[in-house]
């Protein structure tokens, strides 16, 4: 009787959870589709982040060291190909900027990216990197993050991309972009260079993600070997109440 | 070789005797364990008892490890959260551990809760098991609250800033009081400082000396069971219940199954889910306390979102507080609102079976509508589930000793 009784509950609060109360967030973006074991990746992805990002953001969390360890690099080949600043080996990754010269600089200083993919996620930053446009009202501007303050730093590798407008409830909005002018990569070439340079962020913001997962199998493996040894014991114990 | 064995084997004996002399153990052991009885039909629901106390072990074991590398300070305590992530050995374990274990204890806390709502454990003769139960419930969640802001991430302030401020609320002692709670005219270096000491040392002490008498207060009467009836009406000629097994080792034995299928849980979401999909661990969390940007929407963890629901239903901000501390408090009164004959679920008419069921959906819903923007759709929706929710508690009082009941058997069935 109970069993009835609880199948009825159950199904009636799955039918309530199911329920719609979010805006479907992430709708309109890309899917990154970002594999943070790929360590060539997050290789390419870091000489990318280094060339492109580092001069304004920092990413202080994250030490030149760790990255050598978890990259499968020598600390000789990341002095070389990855630290420009005078930093030493256990340095973190800053940028010699002051946060006071990158606000009269820039606007607003720009945020440290250390944890960026776990605030905004990867698809997110996948696609506010492949949509900056050049505005017609002059300088650049983001599909994504509209008015965003940075300029499209990757565009002699993607190009500049032009807007096409398109009349949506009475207000002017960007419908989709052109290339404008090719950049030295061809569209794919760049999706994969972004491609790389995210799943570069994503290994930044959780640095220990692959050692977790490997080990969460293990414990689950013996956690279930666990449970069948202690169901054991208590189906033995419980053998002889009626 | 067999003469020292048993020569040290009675030396040993000698120390426990001499222990126990001077020491109640085996006496404690016997009253509380081997010679305590309980009823044999225990199901799921019963697990979470067992579980509470292995979170709350999880809880004080974790903070332990963090508060070794944690800063209770505006300017470090985000920066040495991402250096126990980073950089101290197995940090990033401890920290998720004690994150999981937040969302888990409240799982674990609200299942066994809605078990005394299934088989009325809070009837008499057991109220005072409730009450502590409750105090448990009300300890945890300043614990939680306070928890919550040690990492100084963006929710952490403006969480704590919405919920302080609705003390504000509160005519002509509001505003000192909000400044008495802050220690500061916003929150600040002296708030994380003050919730870090309340989070680590004032709390879990009142939060083990509840568990203490919630403990002490089940043993006096013995566990419910999900006949609601009383076992020792039943005893053989040794005085011991007919329904009853020793709480040792019979239910030490399940309890530790229980454990093992609980941790496979907890360590799947531990080690492949730790964010729980933006519940656990919310994404503007990761994001430094900022006082000058006001995040888009700010929630609370997913846990108070029923109550946060219940007080965006109200338009006024002082009535939202009071209705928002009654839905709180009610749940402390449920001894004396079910008045019906019979305690347990299986023995009341239909009318207890959609109540409860309706009960848990309006707060189950009103949880998923406090995550949300609060459209005004949603206001209408989380004003309907208010009215259902506080409906549940006066209905209960008055269709309670009406309400229909079947026979209810001598012993236990299963």
């Amino acid at each position: 009787m109970d069993k009835k009784l609880f199948t009825c509950f159950f199904s009636l609060v799955a039918l309530v959870v199911s329920l719609p109360v979010f805006a479907s967030e992430g709708e309109g973006l890309e899917h990154a589709n970002v594999n943070i074991r790929d360590t060539a990746a997050i290789q390419r992805g870091a000489q990318t982040f280094v060339n492109y990002c580092l001069s304004c953001h920092a990413a202080s969390y994250m030490r030149y060291n760790r990255l050598a360890e978890d990259l499968g690099l020598s600390e000789e080949m990341v002095m070389e190909n990855l630290v420009f600043a005078d930093a030493k080996i256990g340095d973190t990754m800053t940028v010699a900027m002051s946060a006071k010269d990158a606000a009269a600089w820039l606007g607003k200083a720009p945020p440290d990216l250390s944890l960026v993919s776990r605030s905004r996620g990867a698809d997110w930053l996948y696609t506010y990197l492949l949509t900056f446009y050049q505005d017609p009202n002059g300088g650049w501007n983001n599909v994504t993050f509209p008015n965003a303050s940075m300029p499209n730093v990757l565009w002699p590798l993607q190009g500049i991309q032009k807007p096409v407008y398109a009349t949506h409830d009475g207000h002017e909005v960007v419908d989709h972009l052109t290339l404008g002018k090719p950049g030295l990569e061809s569209p794919e070439e760049f999706e994969d260079t972004v491609r790389d340079l995210v799943t570069f962020l994503e290994y930044l913001g959780e640095p220990s993600e692959v050692k977790r997962k490997n080990t969460g199998v293990w414990v689950l493996l013996y956690l279930a070997l666990f449970a069948l040894v202690s169901y054991a014991l208590k189906a033995e114990y419980w053998r002889d109440v009626h | 070789m067999a003469k020292p064995a048993s020569s040290v084997a009675k030396r040993a004996n000698a120390l426990w005797n001499w222990i126990d002399s001077r020491l109640p153990v085996s006496a404690f052991w016997n009253a509380t364990m081997t010679g305590y009885y309980a009823p044999k039909n225990f199901n799921f629901w019963y697990y979470m008892g067992s579980l509470a106390l292995l979170v709350l072990v999880i809880q004080i074991l974790s903070g332990i490890f963090l508060a070794m590398h944690y800063k209770p300070s505006a300017e470090l305590a985000f920066a040495s959260v991402e250096y126990i992530m980073r950089d101290v050995d197995w940090g990033w374990f401890i920290r998720y551990l004690h994150s999981t274990g937040a969302s888990f204890f409240f799982i674990v806390v609200y299942l066994h809760m809605f078990r005394s709502l299934l088989y009325g454990s809070h009837r008499a003769p057991r109220e005072l098991v409730w009450i502590f139960g409750m105090l448990i419930y009300l300890a945890l969640m300043a614990e939680a609250f306070m928890g919550y802001v040690l990492p100084w991430g963006q929710m952490s302030y403006w969480g704590a800033q919405v919920i302080i401020n609705l003390f504000g609320a509160i005519p002509s002692i509001g505003e000192p009081l909000t400044e008495w709670i802050r220690g500061d005219f916003f929150i600040s270096d002296a708030t994380l400082n003050r919730f870090f000491a309340l989070h680590v040392i004032a709390i879990p002490l009142a939060l083990l000396g509840l568990v203490l008498m919630h403990l002490v207060a089940l043993r006096e009467n013995g566990s419910n069971n999900p006949d609601g009836i009383e076992i020792k009406a039943n005893k053989d000629e040794n005085g011991i219940p007919l329904d009853g097994v020793a709480f040792h080792p019979y239910y030490t034995v399940k309890d530790i199954f229980g454990v093992s299928m609980f941790l496979l849980l907890f360590a799947f979401i531990l080690f492949f889910w730790p964010e729980g999909g933006g519940m656990f661990l919310e994404p503007d969390n990761f994001v430094p306390a900022d006082p000058l940007v006001t995040p888009l929407h700010i929630k609370p963890v997913w846990y108070f979102t029923p109550y946060y629901a219940i007080l965006k239903a109200v338009p006024d901000k002082l009535m939202g507080v009071i209705l928002m501390g009654c839905s709180v408090l009610a749940p402390f009164f449920l001894p004396w609102l079910d008045r019906s004959p019979v305690k347990s679920i299986r023995y009341k008419g239909l009318w207890y079976k959609i109540m409860l069921g309706v009960f848990a959906i309006a707060f189950i819903r009103l949880g998923m509508l406090g995550m949300s923007e609060g459209t005004p759709a949603q206001t209408i929706e989380m004003r309907i589930w208010t009215f259902v929710y506080f409906s549940f508690f006066i209905l209960l009082f008055f269709l309670s000793p009406r309400g229909k009941t079947k026979p209810v058997p001598e012993r236990l069935t299963h």
